[in-house]
This record gives structure tokens, sequence and C-alpha cells, in this order.
């Protein structure tokens, strides 16, 4: 099995952040606006940079999101920073109007995203974002797996036109994909070729499919591992493709499993090659307290889960 | 009802409560809730009329709302002291499989919350329901609600000022944390709110003044003259000027402990400025 290694444990948002200031520096339509979360969202050096081009709004996102629509009119390219419970549920129908359905070009980037949020509990950890925003017409939905893929995704969209979701976490994970590798926005990226089943992930649970990959392994199971950072639009040629081949598969994400990726690759297999499927996802229920480890034990998002599920479905082959 | 060294006490055990929660799991917001232990206390131990246990529907007695969810360890250790749940468990404040969720929530049953907060904003809209459905009731009890003042700046908040004047919800009192601190530094730097007197007077709101709003005195001073105001046509808003951090002289007075744990040594510090007084949990 290929081998990748954590060159360094570091959070997504850092990615973003660092992604962020890089873009103050080369495109000068870039601006950011934020909503009483600078430290949070590593913002800080892009404001030092580009004062005049940073917006704070306030505990405000609904304005927030209404202002950064109105600046694309004049050719801005905004970058709004919250946590993705407060990005997406709370300011949906701003969203929906002045974003989605104006065809505006804002990049809505989110941090804090599911459970490995941690202790702040369910009030903070959205599960359900990915399907509130993938179920926008137009809208690009993006889930970075660790530092290096954030930072890459965060200068990639400002070269998109159109209104993208970008969603990373808070903790600091392992740091494993390429630095220079180009992100290209609706492409998998195909982490371990295998041939007795896929496992399909997005976010933090990339680096947990790896792992899996690699229990699999162990135990004489050749696990194919493919890394889908944006789940709309899908990749569904290398989805069938590798489907195909191995005849059935796992996603794994950090998300109600209704909504998700997993849906999503459960429609694309429906409607061109049905084949068995298992989620590692959250069943339909709100998150808890607690730290990021026991939580994303406790709902089964982890290594271990992956290698049960994928036990289970090639059972189903 | 309690005597002034009764209340000081309490306050005091208050105080040490907050910080050893957060302490404990190295997260949680020690700041704004230093800044509301008079307010809280006092409200449960002096002002508001509760029964014994605890019932969602709190027919027949005062009800509180916390909108400003954040400030959770205060809210916890007056709700515990006050003989909603054992003192005991705030030792589980923010953990696994607890009940005291670093938010408030009513999910896992914590007797004394009656909505989830933690997402700012949403709670006057919910004290404003909760007052007019004790007004359907014939119920002649008061609805309180607390709301952070960088909280303010959510819309939401207009929304509901605008429709309690409006609907005459006569049996309300909110009140603001006048702390002049959020999260990325004073309010008047990240969004001036101006002078919220004049803005809650003409949305048509009567509103009162606390001056200190960590002096226990003008807190029940403040709160009773509140509650003979109730009943008059006019919603009731107190502007509480609280200091973040107050009791524990190198947290007092900056955004920086909005949302940070103590470490050990500041513990202690901490803790020597507040001597037990009802005992540790
Ligand atoms: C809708 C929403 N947006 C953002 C946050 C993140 N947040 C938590 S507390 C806080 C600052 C609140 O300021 P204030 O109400 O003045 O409380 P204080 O810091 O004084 O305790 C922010 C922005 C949140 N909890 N909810
Ligand atoms: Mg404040």
């Amino acid at each position: 099995m290929k081998k990748y290694t954590d060159t360094g444990k570091k959070d997504t948002r850092s990615g973003f952040g660092d992604g962020l200031t890089e873009l103050g520096r080369t495109n000068p339509n870039v601006v950011a606006l934020c909503a009483d979360l600078v430290g949070s969202l590593k913002m800080q050096d892009f404001i030092d940079e580009n004062p005049e081009r940073f917006f704070q709004v306030g505990i405000a996102e609904a304005n927030m999101m209404g202002i950064a629509a109105g600046l694309t009119i004049g050719g801005k390219i905004p970058f709004t920073g919250t946590f993705a419970n407060f990005s997406t549920g709370r300011v949906y129908d701003q969203i929906r109007q002045s974003i989605a359905y104006s065809d505006k070009n804002v990049k809505i980037c989110a941090s804090h995203a599911g459970l490995t949020l941690g202790e702040d509990g369910a009030t903070h950890q959205i599960l359900e974002d990915i399907g509130l925003m993938k179920m926008l017409p137009g809208m690009t939905v993006i889930n970075t797996c660790d530092y290096n893929q954030t930072k890459a995704a965060t200068i990639a969209i400002a070269e998109h036109h159109g209104p993208v979701y970008l969603r990373f976490g808070r903790p600091k994970v392992a740091n494993f994909t390429p630095e220079d590798q180009k992100f290209e926005i609706g492409k998998a990226v195909m982490l371990n070729e295998g041939k007795d089943v896929t496992i399909i992930a997005t976010g933090h649970l990339v680096w947990e499919a790896l792992q899996a990959a690699e229990q699999l392994e162990e135990q004489g199971v050749s696990a194919e591992v493919i890394n889908i950072h944006t789940i709309k639009p899908l990749d569904e040629a290398a989805i069938l493709a590798s489907v195909g081949k191995t005849g059935c598969v796992v996603t794994a994400e950090e998300h109600n499993f209704l909504g998700g990726l997993g849906e999503s690759v459960a429609r694309t297999l429906v409607q061109n090659h049905p084949a068995p499927q298992e989620f590692v996802a959250t069943m339909d229920t709100f998150g808890e307290s607690g730290t990021p480890e026991q939580l994303m034990q406790k709902y089964g998002l982890n290594a271990a889960a992956i290698v049960k599920a994928a036990q289970k479905v090639m059972k189903r082959k | 009802m309690p005597n002034t060294q009764q209340l000081e006490d309490f306050i005091t055990q208050v105080r040490r409560d907050i910080v050893r929660q957060v302490h404990k799991v190295n997260s949680g917001h020690p700041g704004g809730s230093l800044g509301c232990a008079e307010f809280i206390s006092v409200l449960y131990q002096e002002v508001m009329d509760r029964k014994e246990g605890f019932d969602m529907d709190g027919k027949g007695e005062d009800l509180f709302f916390l909108s400003n969810g954040h400030i959770s360890p205060v809210f916890y250790s007056v709700l515990a002291r006050s003989g909603y749940f054992p003192v005991e468990e705030l030792n589980t404040f923010r953990l696994i499989d607890s009940r005291l969720q670093g938010h408030p929530t009513t999910h896992e049953g914590l007797p004394g919350v009656r909505v989830a907060s933690g997402s700012l904003g949403q709670g006057m809209s919910v004290a404003i329901g909760a007052a007019n459905s004790k007004k359907l009731n014939g119920d002649k009890h008061l609805v309180y609600s607390l709301h952070g003042d960088g909280e303010l700046q959510e819309g939401q908040n207009w929304e509901a000022i605008m429709y309690a004047a409006a609907n005459k919800v006569d049996n309300l009192i909110s009140t603001v944390d006048r702390n002049y601190q959020q999260i990325d530094g004073c309010t008047d730097d990240v969004l001036p709110m101006g002078d919220l007197k004049v803005k809650f007077e003409a949305f048509g709101w009567d509103v009162l003044e606390i001056e200190n709003g960590n002096d226990i005195q003008q807190v029940v001073d403040g709160l009773k003259e509140a509650k003979s105001r109730t009943g008059k046509g006019k919603p009731v808003c107190i502007l509480l000027n609280t200091e973040m951090g107050h009791g524990v002289d190198f947290m007092m007075g900056s955004h920086k402990w909005h949302g940070v744990a103590p470490n050990d040594e500041q513990l202690e510090t901490a803790l020597a400025q507040n001597p037990e007084t009802l005992g540790d949990y």
C-alpha cells in the first residue's frame, strides 16, 4: 500500500488563514469579512497586511452574507469567515437568495465543522451543513482533509467564478497531502489503488480512511482509497470507475448520513451502477461536548469504524 | 431571603465554581461568567419567585432564559447551588456523556434549562414567547432573560425588541450584560452599538441602568426596581454595567479572558482571591 506520512499535525483552519494571506498578496480583488471570530478563523495576517480589504461585521452573520453579495458587484471576491454553523444554517436564506440564486461570487469559508469542534457541544457542531449547501443550485461544496489541501483549496476557489462553500475544522490533524499538490475543484484524488473495496472519504475522515486501509491490508484486504474533497460537483466518473472494479463502497464523513457525501455517492451508484454501500457518518443525531477523539470514537467516525464497515460491505457483494 | 453576607458568600463560591469548571477541561468562558456572578446569583437567590423542583412548563413561577449561553459556568453553578441538580455534577462540565454541555441544552435533560442557547441572538424571542404563554395562562409571574452586549449585534434581537414593545409584553425583564467586550476586542472597536438606553427607549422599552453590576446591593435594588416597573404596558430592559472577569484580578476588564481557561498557577491565584465559603464540590 502507498505510504502516507504525517509531516506534523496542523489545523485545517490555519491552511485557510495562510491561503487567504497568500491571496491577499496575489489577488487585489480578494476581500475578507468576519463576524467576531478573527482568531478562530486565522484571519489576522490577512488583516494586518490588507486592513482596507477587511470588513469586521460584528456578531451579525446574516448581514455579513448580504454585504459579501454586494461586494461582488464591482468585482470584489469576498471570503466570509465564521464557524460552519453560523456560515450555513444561521444564514440559509441570505445565502439562497442574495448569493446562490443571484449567482454571486462569494466564498463562504466555514471553520469548526462537525464533532471535532469538541467541548463547545452540539449548539456549535453542525453535522448538516454539507446537505444544506449541496442542495442549493449552483453552489460548489468542498470539504478539505488537511492543512495543505485547505490552503490549496482556498487559493483555488478564488479563480473559480461562482458561490463556493469551503468547509474545514478546528483541531490539529495529520498533514499528509503533498504541499505542491494542485487543487482541482471537482476532481477526486486517488490515494491508494485496491481491488476489494472502495473507501471514499472527505474531510477529517480521509486520514482515518488511510489508517483503515493499512489495517485492512494486514487482514489481506486490498482497499482503494479515494479522497473526494469536492462533494459538489461530484467526480462521478472516478466513483463509478472504482466501484465498477471493487463492487462495493464505504463512504466516510464527519456529517449526518442524511444529506452528506454518502448520499451523493449512493445516488450516483443507483443511477448508474447499483452496488452495496455502508455509511460511516453520524446517524441522524446531534453531537455533544467531549474531546474530538472521544466524540469520533463514540459516534463511530474513525479508522476502526471504517474497517468494520468495509468488512460488512464486502460480505454484501 | 438570604442576608447580604450570605449572598456575598454564595457569589464567592460561584466564582470558585466558575474557574474550577473551566480549568478542569481547559475550555469554556470564564470572563462573562465572572462578570455576571452577582446578577444571576441575586436573581435566583433573592429576586425570582421559584417553585421547588423543576418542570418545563414553569407555571406559577418566574422563569429565566440565558441567551448568551457561553456563560454556562455561572449558570450551572447558580442552578446547582440553588438546588436544581447535585453540586458534584459541576465536575462533569463539558465532559463526554454529561448533562452539563458546553452551552446549556434541554437535550440531556438538565433541570433548570428550558431552551438551548449558544448560537447567539435567539433567547429574547424565546423569552417573549414564554411571557406571552404566561399571559394566556393568566399566570402573573415574570420572565427574565440575559444577553451579552456583543450578542445584541445579532439582528434577531432587534426584531424581538420591536415586537415586545409593540405587543406590550410587560411581564418581561431583559438584561444586557454591558461589559463592552466581545471575542475580537472591545465592542466599540468591533462594532460600536451606540447608546443602548436611547435605542431601547426609541423602540418603546422602559430602560433602567445598574451603574455597577458587580455591586450586590446595586443589583438587588436594580432588579427590585425593574420588577416594580412591570405590568405597565412596556417591556423592561436593564443595562447592567459589569466588568468581564470580575473578581479575578488578572482576568478583569479584558476580552482576552472571554473564552480561555486558566492554567494551574492561574487557578491557584484565582482561588486565593475567592476563598471557599459554601464548600467546593
Ligand atoms: C450566532 C453566533 N455567532 C458567533 C458566535 C461565537 N461567539 C460566542 S461568544 C461571542 C462573543 C459574545 O460577546 P458578548 O455577547 O458581549 O459576550 P461576552 O464576551 O461579553 O461574554 C461570539 C462571537 C456564537 N456563539 N453565535
Ligand atoms: Mg460583552
